[in-house]
């Protein structure tokens, strides 16, 4: 067992762990953070992306061990501090993007990942930087026409309906 | 934002999704983030061959790992049922399809990788895992059954070693219309024919299946909690033929499910592993899938190889069809898997064209692969596209426009009876094509190809219609036809003192927003603002007896009985009213949330009403039982027929074979629409998996059984960039005329619809191309179409 220490959403957290625990079975199983998902055990899916040190990981990618001291945020964190949902979450309702609502979490962490680097990203900006993040339900338009909002766009007039 | 084409929150009204909020911020409640404290864990060690004779388990190595509660094999379950199958397929001969057994672990063989031969609980999954490497096995392999015809061959390996042949059944429909087909088609003036594959697929909801457990030894009582779109028709088949739980002991829970695609309707053996072993082991006992576990466990879709031919007269009506297909049953049969290529299948071929005479021949076949089971439409894809694809084939073949020939031969009159057994209510085929025409463009194409063409591309346009049977289904039909249960749905309206409500449905929501849309339906019918209504379902211990969600059932089906339950309610309140105002029941109005004498201007609030039903002082009572809830039972009386037509514009690199979807637009015909929204992202997600069929998924087996794609390093799902933004529109609208909403159903029409435009248009492409190529199976991958292109 290792001790590993370190920051998830403001708080300071410190538990013993095997040293194989994935980052993503410490925030679900040691921290019962359950709102990231895993959807695959290849790192494709991305239903598991959070951001360390403010950059989006799969957390199914790293060992809980590699994230010592580091500052961990999931999507238990995202909401405003009066408990509303932000700009990106928002979109996300208002365009009805998500359906199931299980790779949401990964998607809402990946397109804020995004707006931070390129705020203003384009149709096509998006799609790719997506690639990392399956969805199943929505076949991807309102998660395009989301992003897009969130980032005060204008959306296509062929994605209008 | 979306816009709103009602105001308020009732019917056809765009009202954003309640149950955003909580996957939004990570509170969703999914099986596996559901822990119950001493909770085991179990991992299946699985069979990596696709047939062997099991030879000998040794487990007592396993047993002494560290942490290990408990190991199981087939041994553990000879005193338990096999998982059952819902339905019994009656074959052309008069006789009754085979049904081997399926027991929860392995006994004897395992007939395909991934069929579970050992289970071992312990403390944790790490420890659960590291002791199932100590088990130690010898299967002798066996030769496998994989491709379908040469599994019929005489002399091929037997899945089943009871069983004669592999063959499950040999139906054909309707019998009785042979002979007139085949005469149909000696006499015709052109004949087409169209030998293809309907490519097997892997579901793949983002949430893999959970099953957690648990036994409380007080009261001798089960809970499963499992990823289902149907908790009570598991509580059902494991509760009865499996493991001999009477329904009163036994729970069956499935709270948010993430996604389901029909993949999550059956009943699996890891969900009766799960609650057996609860007991067993005096622990609560839970199970999460790996993404390559659910590859190799959860029933797959589709996977027929059929030959059709199309016969026409010399004017170009159709006058016959006649169809050959091979079905893959897999190695065992899963809950539904006899009913999707027959009567799911069989009855769709008339498809939106008046064809006289109709005969279908399904073989379903047993090989040492997984079960094969409904996937989004289940029998209804597949119909449709060899019936599209073989209209644009003969189109191709005779010179004619295939929109043209498509409408020729429209059924125009409803009800329309088919000959293969089904009557069409409404549609209106005509007005679904007319305004796909205007939405897709069409008269811009010319220039978009010539576009594409500058710019060495090629550019093909594909054209399709589909129908499909939803709101399944009349009990007292499909139990002629094999079914062993009802499909009626339930609902119970619970009208509390304060005036609040809440809807207990069988219906299941894992992506279809029923929290926000039935609302919708009680708050229309009421008056009052749905906010005030909460949907509880997924729970056998909350609701009544219900069927569940698949085959576009829940707002048909599950919405009627919700109607029905709120007409009894309503009925109830005027009584209620008509005391508390000294009125006659016959002249009480509920209008906007109030009840109102006619005539007068006296009237009671809502709320007023709902209390008196509760705090009975003024009341009735000599007439009427205090309270205010009431139940229905909704059985549809046909099913019903959404239809459309949609279009795919697609670009070819001939460079590289690669194909992407330039414009994709759907026109639908969904009968009355609740929230537009909803119906419109139900039509993306299905286009999106649709195109996935057409252009990349595959679920590939060697000659050995051995699995190819098992994770999503070789099975290609869809992602953002493979897909454009979609032109919807389901402003089309003939109502359904036999349930009480008028609506169709919409889930499953964007997977029915879209394979066949996709690859009609590819094959335009191609063909502009000066590449005479008549046909391509899916997925339509670069390799594949560069391969055509070389001839």
């Amino acid at each position: 067992m290792t001790k590993v220490a370190m920051t998830v959403n403001g708080k300071s957290v410190s538990r013993e762990v095997e040293g194989r625990t994935l980052l993503v079975q410490f925030l679900r199983d040691d921290l019962r953070l359950t709102g990231t998902h895993v959807g695959c055990d290849t790192s494709q899916c991305g239903a598991c992306v959070v951001h360390v040190n403010g950059e989006a990981v799969k957390s199914c990618t790293m060992f809980a061990a590699e994230a010592e001291g580091a500052s961990v945020t999931t999507i238990e964190a995202m909401a405003n501090e009066d408990g509303s949902l932000n700009t990106v979450q928002q979109a996300f309702q208002d365009y009805h993007g998500l359906q199931c609502g299980f790779c949401t979490p990964g998607m809402v962490m990946s397109a804020t990942a995004l707006l931070k680097d390129n705020p203003k990203p384009t149709e096509q900006e998006i799609r790719e930087y997506l690639e990392g993040n399956i969805c199943r339900c929505t076949g991807y338009h309102n998660i395009i026409k989301a992003i897009m909002a969130a980032s005060g766009q204008e959306i296509p007039a062929i994605a209008a309906e | 934002m979306p816009k709103d084409s009602v105001a308020g929150t009732g019917i056809g009204a765009s009202t954003k999704r309640r149950e955003d909020v909580r996957f939004l911020t990570g509170n969703g409640n999914y099986t596996d983030d559901i822990n119950i404290h001493g909770q085991a864990y179990v991992h299946f060690l699985r069979s990596d061959v696709a047939h062997g004779r099991i030879i000998s388990i040794d487990t007592s190595a396993a047993a002494a790992m560290p942490g290990v509660v408990k190991v199981f094999t087939g041994k553990d379950f000879e005193g338990v049922g096999s998982i059952p199958c819902g339905w019994q397929v009656t074959d052309r001969h008069g006789e009754v399809m085979k049904e081997p057994a399926h027991p929860v672990l392995a006994q004897g063989k395992v007939r395909h990788v991934g069929d579970p031969i050992a289970a071992v609980v312990a403390d944790s999954l790490a420890e659960a895992r590291d002791a199932a490497e100590a088990i130690v096995f010898d299967i002798e392999e066996l030769p496998a059954a994989v491709n379908m015809k040469a599994a019929l061959e005489p002399g091929a390996p037997k899945v089943h070693d009871d069983l004669s042949d592999n063959l499950c059944y040999d139906w054909g429909f309707v019998e009785e219309n042979k002979g007139a087909v085949d005469e149909a088609i000696r006499n015709a003036a052109h004949v087409t024919t169209l030998e293809l594959v309907n490519n097997r697929l892997v579901a793949n909801p983002m949430e893999p299946r959970v099953a957690v457990g648990d036994w409380n030894k007080s009261s001798d009582d089960y809970t499963l909690y499992t990823t289902s779109q149907n908790p009570h028709v598991i509580r059902l088949l494991m509760g009865a033929f499996v493991l001999g739980i009477p329904e009163h002991k036994l729970r069956v829970v499935a709270p948010d499910v993430g996604g389901g695609f029909g993949t999550k309707i059956f009943h699996y053996a890891e969900e009766a592993f799960c609650t057996f072993a609860a007991k067993a082991c005096k622990r609560p006992v839970k199970w999460t899938s790996t993404r390559s576990e659910a590859f190799m466990s959860d029933a797959h879709g589709r996977d027929h190889v059929t030959k059709i031919e199309l016969a026409l007269d010399k004017d170009n009506n159709f006058t016959a069809i006649r169809t050959e297909t091979y079905a893959n049953m897999g190695a065992y049969l899963s809950t539904f898997a006899p009913s999707v290529p027959t009567w799911l299948h069989g009855t769709l071929m008339a498809g939106n064209y008046k064809t006289p005479n109709i005969y279908v021949n399904v073989k379903a076949v047993f090989t040492n692969t997984v079960p094969v089971d409904a996937y989004r439409g289940a029998g209804r894809p597949e119909a449709t596209y060899q019936l599209e694809r073989v209209i644009d084939m003969a189109a191709r073949e005779l010179g004619v426009d295939p929109i043209a020939l498509r409408r020729q031969n429209f059924i125009t009159e409803f009800p329309y009876a088919t000959p293969v057994a089904v009557e069409y209510d409404t549609g209106d085929y005509p007005a679904t094509m007319d305004k796909l025409e205007e939405i897709a463009d069409l008269a811009g194409f010319a220039a978009r190809r010539a576009e594409s063409v500058a710019k060495g591309k090629l550019r093909g346009l594909g054209v399709n219609c589909y129908i499909e049977a939803c709101g399944i289904a009349p009990s007292n039909l499909v139990g002629q036809l094999g079914a062993r249960a009802g499909l009626y749905e339930s609902a119970t309206v619970r009208v509390n003192a304060t005036g609040s409500i809440s809807v207990m449905t069988g219906s299941h929501s894992h992506g279809q927003g029923h929290e926000t849309a039935f609302p919708q339906v009680v708050a229309e019918m009421l008056g009052i603002d749905a906010s005030m209504i909460d949907i509880v379902h997924g729970d056998t211990g909350r609701g009544p007896m219900g069927m569940g969600t698949y085959g576009s059932r829940s707002l048909a089906v599950g919405g009627s009985a919700m109607v029905r339950a709120t007409e009894k309610i309503i009925n109830k309140a005027k009584k209620i009213a008509a005391h508390l105002m000294e009125a006659s029941d016959s002249d009480i109005e509920l209008k906007d949330g109030k009840f109102t004498v006619a005539g007068t201007d006296k009237s009671v609030a809502w709320g007023d009403v709902t209390l008196a039903a509760y705090v009975p002082h003024n009341y009735p009572l000599e007439d009427i039982e205090p309270g205010l809830e009431e139940t229905a039972f909704y059985d549809p009386s046909n099913f019903t027929y959404p239809s459309g037509a949609y279009c795919c514009e697609v670009e070819l690199d001939p460079e590289t074979g690669k194909v992407t979807i330039e414009r994709f637009s759907a026109a639908d015909d969904f009968g009355n629409i609740v929230n537009p929204m909803i119906v419109s992202g139900q039509v993306h997600g299905g286009i999106a998996q649709g195109v996935g069929q057409a252009l990349l998924e595959n679920c590939a087996y060697d000659e050995n059984g051995q699995l190819l794609s098992a994770s999503y390093m070789d099975y290609a799902m869809p992602r953002a960039t493979d897909v454009p933004f979609y032109t919807v529109d389901h402003s089309c609208q003939t109502p359904c005329t036999h349930n009480p909403l008028g609506v169709k159903g919409c889930g499953e029409a964007g997977a029915i619809g879209s394979p066949p435009a996709v690859i009609n248009a590819v094959i335009d492409a191609l063909n502009s191309g000066g590449h005479k190529v008549a046909h391509m199976d899916m997925p339509a991958s670069p390799s594949r179409v560069w391969a055509a292109m070389q001839g």
